[in-house]
């Protein structure tokens, strides 16, 4: 079972818009609800009013601070970009990539840990894990969390059991991230289908697979920010008279207004 | 081996009911799916106006804040000292008995000596209903303090405000400037917004001192120096002015642009604008010829149509009188080179190149994006328009403008910007939510005087126009408790909860008997001076009576503020009682179209354990226990000529109740049938109808009605069809606003009612028909600059630049060197996943944020030798807390900050006595004084009595306390700790679809 | 990556263990290929034979202990076509075989030629089997690419070479106490040093190349902008969870050195500097063996602990 199958045509995943992206952690705790009563449910809470609370989370938002880039630029500037792009604070939500060549799952002894064979999806098999811990050192994403409590191995489902779930309304069937999040910038879809309208939104805006050179194959997508626009190419406000300070009324006497 | 056979379809729920989130103000629309009569999973309703299905982190965490440990079982009598947390459980008739033997001798003496103030609600349509029926003067809601600058701001100017009461025009909007916003109460509205201007590619701005959250998607931030947002917007304004790039045609035509204003220096007429003999105001038309003057015009109606209106001039009247355009005021005013770029930069911390280019860019968004939409449309006067022109520039401002003591005016400011450009109710700009636009100022005073049967004459809160409109005394001394409505804060039309319980504790101006309060938490993170709220609150007097003698509060939860009632009515959770969302009070509305709202119970809370033995909860709504009170109390309006309660509960006022014919509290579905909309008799039906839509009702404006509303015939009269406004005439945008230069001159001596002489000169000084930019109080009072007493700048009619406006000390440097004691301002901000205190309750949600930190800039810690993770001690002029601070790039360097309310009291919550949220969470509040440094005026705004939370100055250095726990601390609140157990939740939900 | 005290004790007690098994293979190998040994060299083998078990035994079941469902742990043997953690669970068990064979056979005495060869074979199984447990555990650490430190190809040789050294150590304690006044035991210590030699020479060099090895990437490129600088702003979460206890593990720098000091001392120095005493006074070995042999141990110890807590996982990028 570890043995991951043949490629899918289909690959389910999410794409994830850090340009939109405002850092509220709506996909964290609608993911943390949603789970909590299914497949991989509960996703216990330690210590839940103590000193300490530390709880299973399918997915966490972080925010780091980006530097501004310097003048002498080493890299190629993003593709549209002609300033060099100023500081900027970047919200970054973090949740299992679906890998295409996911370690998390050959490492795993039992068997527990598997990606479907039909769309991609890496899950866990409660009821065969161990709780050796394994794939959790194997996954560089952190995706994988442990709950010692009940002894297992717990990680995104992609909501395997909403978005093929027939007792719920069609625009429903998404995962519970996706639709919460209140800016929209997390979009599900089939990766593997360049038509799909996720693969569009990845060519369009330059998604990037994280940390590529590690070869996982992250199914997953995240769409970069947009240059920022402070302006290095805006006009100052056109000035009338060449420039001259015009600081009186007087060049209004004569306008016609018509009410 | 085969994969693992999964159950894919797993039932979402035995049952779904639809309702409304109260996790927060916005007021989404939910779906709480049920299994085995547990919470399963609450989503966002895709019907519903306000989030379409989306959900924020508080929404989606529900399930825990209806399973909360620290909730309420049953009504309690305090057994303790007051303040302590000690506390026995009563039956609900021996509560209700308690509370009426209280009030009723209040009601028969004085019902003033009721000071009822309620906090985060959303039932103002009843409480202040209620108060007005008990008689009491003394009732007000949490706006005070949170943004009635932005209210009164707006709803002076514009007849509508930001806040929830106008939106950007998310679809069309070329330019969008988002001012101190982190989060507010349209939390959903306003991420799907953004969502679609980052689609459509508008571009953002954000003018915040910090930027997270929406600043960190902005294209661009403008990190901003506290409380000098008006600074940057006239230097704005005055790029615009000097470049010619306003829209005249639209001031004239929507705003008071054109309408004269009497110049009579001194005269009891001076900045009244002129009027004719039926009082409407005038100005003067280039193509008249009726006058002496006939060579430029003559005086005429405002009001009329196709005239073509002066704005600048000086005019000499018919009677004589000399009067000049309003626009000829704001010309002078802004055009003034105070106002230059180069004169404000420096001490809003913005480079002159931004404000030049910024003010490029807004012209350019507006006058060349040639937005026009092809719909045809009526304007007030009936002239048919084929198209909508646009001014796409919208803009949202919320508390980082409004909790400053100039938040007043620099709200007025940014409208006075919207509106040079003719951005106002235009395709891509900011638009109005129904019921507004407005009269301005709404029409609607304050309740005075008390009727034959105690009850007052009219709502306890409204608008001021005229000093007459005061709540003062003969001498011109406060009359309410808050001291709202008195000359020190005229126009404060949401009231002061944050003065209410100094001023109750000592008897200022008189003495109360009984506080109620509900979900207020205001002995802490509500409070300023937090520590001497807690003592006054529990202070007693000579004879070792509580000098407060009576507190009742409802909550539903174990909150700080629980410890300080005598009596507590526990309320239920959100999802298990009605409420009413109404137009009356703070509506769901949206620019596109009118909604309203209802809760229905989705638990009944007998069913729902109070502990894990299983009692069950005891736990009534307020409102419904508001009605048997009044009903036990015989208030009129609440019993049957035989005194019997006409209500049966909250559900039944909802339907039945009329506050005039026709006018209830929902607007939906009226009418014996439910046919009716907007106006019509009670349906017993309505709630069912409601429930069977999805807990809403909403009626979209008609196409040709949705902008322009306050002159598009169309729109006027659809409001006037719903109740909104009382007659279809076109609301006039009031850039100049004369209702302040009525208190102005009554300060200058003119007039019956004249504020006493220690209010004259800041009355004088702050009613000042045009916006202006002062330093805040605190930060002013701090550097010996004090402008609150002693204004140093006066002149509202800046004609001469060379004269006026000396604002010179101010914008430059010498405001910081001079508070060189208090170099920082320490503001907070709205963390998006939690509200106010509520969330620390909430297990899940705590896990995001148990703590706070100190974040200041690496530059600032160099400075003061303080290294990230270092514990520091915050200094105020008031007081001084000790925290653990840590480094953040993205901010104002001379400014800190921190999460609001995430800091709690030891045993609060029902959280462990040594949880993060107590030793190492703070609130700033400790350090923000509720009274000014040196006069005696509240922290607040001088026109709105805002409360001036982020006029903040601070100085930190590095502290010796050895221990790293935060400070101050306070007695821990005698109360159990919740479980320590793993909160398995979800475990036996999960067991039953997919078994063990 | 988070030290866990019971791993570190155990893959260190375990590894002794193998390595014991090791040179016992080989030694009842070379013996019984010989012809057969005397008996008291028999019956320490057999003692060490079965210390060596108790050992590893003890490892397995405290690693059994570590899961979070002990009683479904048979299923561990079940994927060992992709894991080496399986992988190592299959081998711990067949190496059972050898090595039980080899102490049934030792402890009821070689009485034929058939035995012997018998005894001979399992102990060269023994030998292969043990050190191929003992690769196995090192290339659970060494196939996981989130943790560079752990994919230099010296991984599964300092493991090897540290359970050899231990082992040897342990089974020249044993030669001294049962077979006391043997010549052999002053002969061998040479070998100990060398194995020494060896051992903190690789070590070396592991460190040193771990130390010039950055992660694969910066935070910037684990978030999808390379060429960018990130910091950290917030976390997702203010108190610890999982992955930052598991995997985030910060050891001061100066602090791993004045470490790896240590267990070079202890797993290399010590013994070395007590076997050249031995040699150069043979009756101090009675002292000096044991006492080096603890020094190993407790070397290896700190080393094992090193290596887990110097581990960077990437994931650390992130917080
Ligand atoms: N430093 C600083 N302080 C501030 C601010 C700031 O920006 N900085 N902001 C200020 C502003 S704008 C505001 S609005 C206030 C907010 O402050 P408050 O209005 O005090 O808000 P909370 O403390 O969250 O909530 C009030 C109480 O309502 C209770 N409650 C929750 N749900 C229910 C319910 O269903 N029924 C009943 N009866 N009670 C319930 C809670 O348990 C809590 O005790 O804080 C103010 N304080
Ligand atoms: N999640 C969540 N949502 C909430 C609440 C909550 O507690 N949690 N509370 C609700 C309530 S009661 C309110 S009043 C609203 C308030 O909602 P917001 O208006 O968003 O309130 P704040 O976060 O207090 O402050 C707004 C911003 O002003 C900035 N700021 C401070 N001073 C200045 C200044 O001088 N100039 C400028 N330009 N910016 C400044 C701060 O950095 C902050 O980002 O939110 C409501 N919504
Ligand atoms: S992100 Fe981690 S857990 Fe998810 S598939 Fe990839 S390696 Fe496995
Ligand atoms: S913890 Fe469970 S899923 Fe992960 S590797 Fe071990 S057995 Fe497999
Ligand atoms: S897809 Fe589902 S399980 Fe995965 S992060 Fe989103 S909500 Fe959580
Ligand atoms: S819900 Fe959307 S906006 Fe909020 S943190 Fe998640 S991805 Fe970002
Ligand atoms: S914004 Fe969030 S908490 Fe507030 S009402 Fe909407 S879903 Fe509920
Ligand atoms: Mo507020």
């Amino acid at each position: 079972m570890t043995m991951l199958p043949p490629p899918s045509k289909v690959k389910l995943g999410l794409v994830i818009d850090l340009d939109t992206c405002v850092g509220c952690h709506a996909c964290a705790t609608s993911c943390k609800e949603w789970n909590a009563g299914g497949i991989a449910g509960p996703l216990t809470d330690e210590k839940p009013y103590g000193k300490d609370p530390s709880g299973v989370w399918f997915n966490r938002v972080h925010s780091y601070e980006v530097e501004a880039e310097s003048l002498l630029r080493p890299i190629p500037a993003p593709a549209g970009s002609k300033a060099p792009q100023p500081a900027m604070t970047l919200h970054f939500p973090r949740s299992c990539l679906h890998c295409e060549t996911p370690a998390c799952v050959t490492v795993c002894p039992t068997g527990a840990s598997y990606k479907r064979a039909e769309d991609g999806i890496v899950l866990v098999d409660e009821d065969k894990c161990i709780g050796c811990q394994l794939c959790s050192w194997a996954c560089p994403y952190g995706a994988r969390e442990y709950s010692p409590v009940e002894g297992v191995m717990k990680k995104c489902t992609l909501c395997v059991d909403r978005i093929y779930n027939q007792n719920l309304e069609e625009s429903e069937r998404q995962p519970a991230c996706v639709q919460a999040c209140p800016t929209k910038a997390r979009h599900f879809g089939d990766l593997g289908d360049p038509e799909s309208k996720v693969s569009k939104l990845v060519a369009e805006r330059g998604g990037v697979a994280l940390l590529p050179q590690l070869d996982y194959k992250p199914v997953n997508r995240y769409l970069p920010p947009r240059p920022r626009r402070n302006g290095e190419d805006a006009n100052a406000v056109a000035e009338p008279d060449g420039g001259a300070l015009e600081l009186s009324s007087k060049r209004w006497l004569d306008r016609i207004l018509n009410r | 081996m085969r994969e693992k056979q999964l159950n894919l379809s797993p039932s979402p729920g035995d049952e779904v009911k639809t309702t409304t989130c109260y996790m927060c103000a916005c007021r989404c629309g939910i779906k709480v799916w049920l299994t085995d009569g547990k919470i399963r999973y609450i989503q966002g309703n895709p019907a519903h106006p306000v989030n379409q299905g989306v959900l924020c982190a508080k929404g989606a965490a529900g399930i825990m804040q209806h399973y909360s440990p620290a909730r309420l079982n049953k009504p309690m009598l305090r057994v303790g000292e007051r303040g302590s947390g000690e506390f026995r459980e009563i039956e609900w008739d021996e509560a209700l008995q308690l509370a009426t033997d209280w009030l009723r001798p209040i009601r028969e003496r004085n019902p003033d000596e009721l000071a009822f103030f309620t906090g985060r609600d959303q039932s103002q349509a009843l409480t202040g209903w209620w108060a007005q029926q008990f008689g009491t003067i003394n009732y007000a809601a949490h706006g005070g303090f949170c943004s009635v600058n932005m209210a009164a701001g707006g709803l002076y100017t514009l007849g509508g405000s930001f806040w929830e009461f106008g939106e950007p025009d998310w679809e069309h909007a070329r330019y969008f400037m988002l001012w101190g916003v982190a989060e507010d109460h349209d939390s959903n509205p306003i991420k799907l917004g953004l969502g679609k201007l980052k689609q459509s590619g508008a571009k953002i701005v954000a003018v915040n001192p910090v930027r997270t959250g929406y600043g960190a998607i902005a294209d661009e931030w403008i990190g901003i120096r506290p409380g000098t947002d008006g600074l940057f917007a006239f230097a704005l304004i005055h790029e615009l002015l000097k470049a010619d790039r306003i829209d005249l045609d639209y001031l004239v035509r929507y705003a008071n642009a054109h309408w004269l204003v009497i110049r009579n220096p001194g005269g009891a007429d001076d900045g009244l604008f002129a009027r004719d003999a039926e009082g409407n105001p005038l100005c003067w038309d280039r193509n008249a010829s009726t006058h002496a003057n006939a060579a430029h015009g003559a005086e005429a109606p405002a009001g009329a149509i196709d005239i073509s209106p002066a704005v600048v001039g000086e005019f000499t009247l018919a009677d004589g009188r000399v009067a000049v355009p309003v626009f000829q005021l704001i010309a002078d005013r802004y055009l003034n080179p105070q106002y230059a770029p180069e004169r404000v930069s420096e001490r809003c911390g913005v480079p002159v190149d931004t404000i030049k280019r910024i003010a490029g860019e807004l012209a350019e968004a507006a006058f060349e994006s040639n937005l026009s939409l092809p719909i045809a449309w009526t304007d007030a006067w009936g002239r048919e328009h084929s198209e909508m022109v646009g001014r796409p520039v919208a803009m949202h401002a919320m508390r980082g403008i409004s909790a400053h003591s100039n938040g007043f005016h620099t709200c007025r400011a940014l409208h006075l910007l919207q509106l040079l450009l003719g951005a106002v109710d235009t395709p891509g700009s900011f638009r109005y939510q129904p019921p507004y636009p407005r009269p301005i100022p709404p029409l609607n005073r304050p309740g005075k005087t008390r009727n034959d049967n105690g009850v007052l004459d009219a709502s306890p809160l409204g608008f001021v126009h005229t000093p007459e409109d005061l709540l003062v005394d003969a001498e011109g001394q406060p009359r309410r408790i808050d001291h709202a409505y008195s000359w020190a804060y005229p126009l404060a039309a949401h009231g002061m909860l944050h003065t209410v319980i100094r001023n109750a504790h000592a008897g200022d101006p008189y003495k109360i008997d009984t506080l109620l309060m509900f979900m207020a938490n205001m002995s802490w993170n509500s409070a300023m001076n937090t520590r001497e709220t807690m003592q006054w609150l529990t202070d007693k007097d000579d004879s070792g009576e509580y000098r407060i003698p009576r507190i009742i509060y409802s909550d539903a939860y174990a909150s700080e503020m629980v410890a300080y009632a005598d009596l507590v009515l526990p309320d239920t959770t959100y999802l298990e009682r009605h409420d009413c969302i109404s137009l009356l009070d703070r509506p769901i509305s949206d620019a596109d179209g009118a909604a309203d709202a209802i809760r229905h119970p989705v638990f009944d809370p007998a069913t729902q354990a109070a502990d894990p033995d299983n009692h069950p909860r005891d736990v009534r709504g307020f409102q419904s226990v508001l009605l048997d009170l009044g009903a036990r109390l015989g208030l009129p309006g609440m019993v049957h000529a035989d005194g019997s309660p006409q209500y049966r509960d909250y559900a039944d006022y909802i339907v039945r109740h009329e506050r005039a014919p026709g006018v209830g509290l929902l607007a939906g579905w009226r009418g014996a049938e439910g046919t009716q909309h907007g106006k019509g008799p009670p349906n017993p039906k309505q709630l069912d109808m409601y429930i069977a839509n999805n807990g809403f009702w909403r009626e979209e404006i008609p196409e040709h009605a949705r902008y322009f509303k306050m002159a598009n015939r169309g729109y006027l009269e659809w409001a006037h069809r719903f109740g909104f406004i009382g007659g279809t005439e076109p609301i006039v945008l009031q850039l100049y606003s004369e209702t302040l230069q009525k208190f102005r001159l009554a300060a200058q001596g003119h007039g019956a009612l004249q504020p006493p002489p220690e209010h004259r000169e800041r009355v004088a000084t702050y009613f000042d028909p045009l916006p202006f930019w002062y330093e805040p109080f605190e930060g002013a009072e701090l550097s010996g600059n004090d402008t609150s007493n002693s204004p140093t700048r006066h002149s509202r009619e800046g004609g001469n630049p060379a004269t006026s406006l000396s604002l010179d000390a101010a914008s430059s440097s010498d405001i910081g060197n001079a508070t060189n004691h208090f170099p920082l301002s320490a503001i907070t901000q709205r963390p998006m996943f939690m509200y106010h205190a509520w969330g620390s309750q909430n297990a899940w949600l705590r896990q995001i944020a148990t703590r706070n930190w100190l974040y200041l800039h690496p530059s600032t810690g160099a400075k003061y030798g303080i290294a990230s993770e270092d514990w520091v001690d915050v200094t105020s002029h008031h007081g001084s807390i000790t925290v653990q601070a840590r480094f953040a790039n993205n901010m104002q360097p001379d400014t800190v900050w921190s999460w609001n309310a995430i800091g709690k009291r030891k045993g609060a919550w029902k959280l462990a006595k040594d949880a993060p949220e107590s030793e190492k969470g703070f609130l700033l509040n400790h350090l923000i004084s509720d009274k000014l440094p040196k006069s005696d005026y509240a922290n607040a705004d001088p026109v709105t009595g805002q409360a001036a939370w982020f006029d903040l100055r601070v100085s930190i250095r590095k502290s010796d306390a050895a221990d790293a726990i935060a400070q101050p601390q306070f007695a821990p609140l005698a109360s159990t700790e919740a479980s320590e157990q793993p909160l398995r939740y979800g475990a036996d939900l999960r067991n039953k679809v997919y078994g063990q | 990556m988070h030290p866990a005290l019971s791993i570190v004790f155990f893959t260190t007690l375990s590894g002794a263990g193998y390595g014991l098994l090791t040179w016992l293979g080989i030694s009842v190998f070379l013996l019984q290929s010989r012809g057969s040994a005397a008996a008291p060299l028999a019956s320490m083998q057999l003692l060490a034979a079965i210390i060596a078990l108790v050992l590893v035994t003890a490892g397995l079941l405290c690693s059994l202990a570590h899961l979070g469902q002990p009683q479904r742990a048979w299923r561990a043997l079940s994927q060992w076509r992709t894991s080496w953690l399986s992988r190592e669970g299959v081998m711990a068990l067949l190496t059972y075989i050898p090595a039980l064979t080899m102490t049934i056979l030792l402890w009821r005495g070689v009485r034929s030629a058939d035995s012997a060869a018998f005894l001979a074979l399992a102990g060269v199984l023994t030998t292969v089997m043990a050190m191929a447990t003992v690769a196995c555990t090192a290339m659970i650490y060494a196939s996981l690419k989130p943790i560079p430190a752990w994919r230099h190809p010296l991984v599964v040789p300092v493991y090897l070479v540290l359970s050899l050294l231990s082992g040897a150590a342990l089974l020249f304690v044993l030669m001294l106490w049962k077979l006391p006044g043997a010549t052999g035991v002053a002969t061998v210590l040479p070998s100990l040093s060398l194995i020494a030699v060896v051992a903190a020479l690789t070590k070396f060099i592991y460190w040193r190349e771990i130390d010039r090895a950055p992660l694969p990437a910066d935070r910037a490129a684990a978030v999808g902008l390379p060429g960018r600088t990130v910091q950290t702003f917030e976390a997702p979460h203010t108190e610890a969870n999982y992955i930052t206890r598991e995997m985030v593990f910060q050891i001061a720098r100066d602090r791993a050195s004045q470490l790896r000091l240590l267990a070079y001392g202890l797993f290399a120095g010590v013994p070395i500097l007590l076997t050249l005493l031995g040699m150069a006074a043979p009756s101090s070995v009675v002292f000096t063996l044991p006492l080096a042999a603890v020094s190993i141990l407790a070397g290896v110890f700190v080393e094992r602990w090193l290596f887990f807590a110097e581990a960077k996982h990437v994931v650390a990028l992130y917080y």
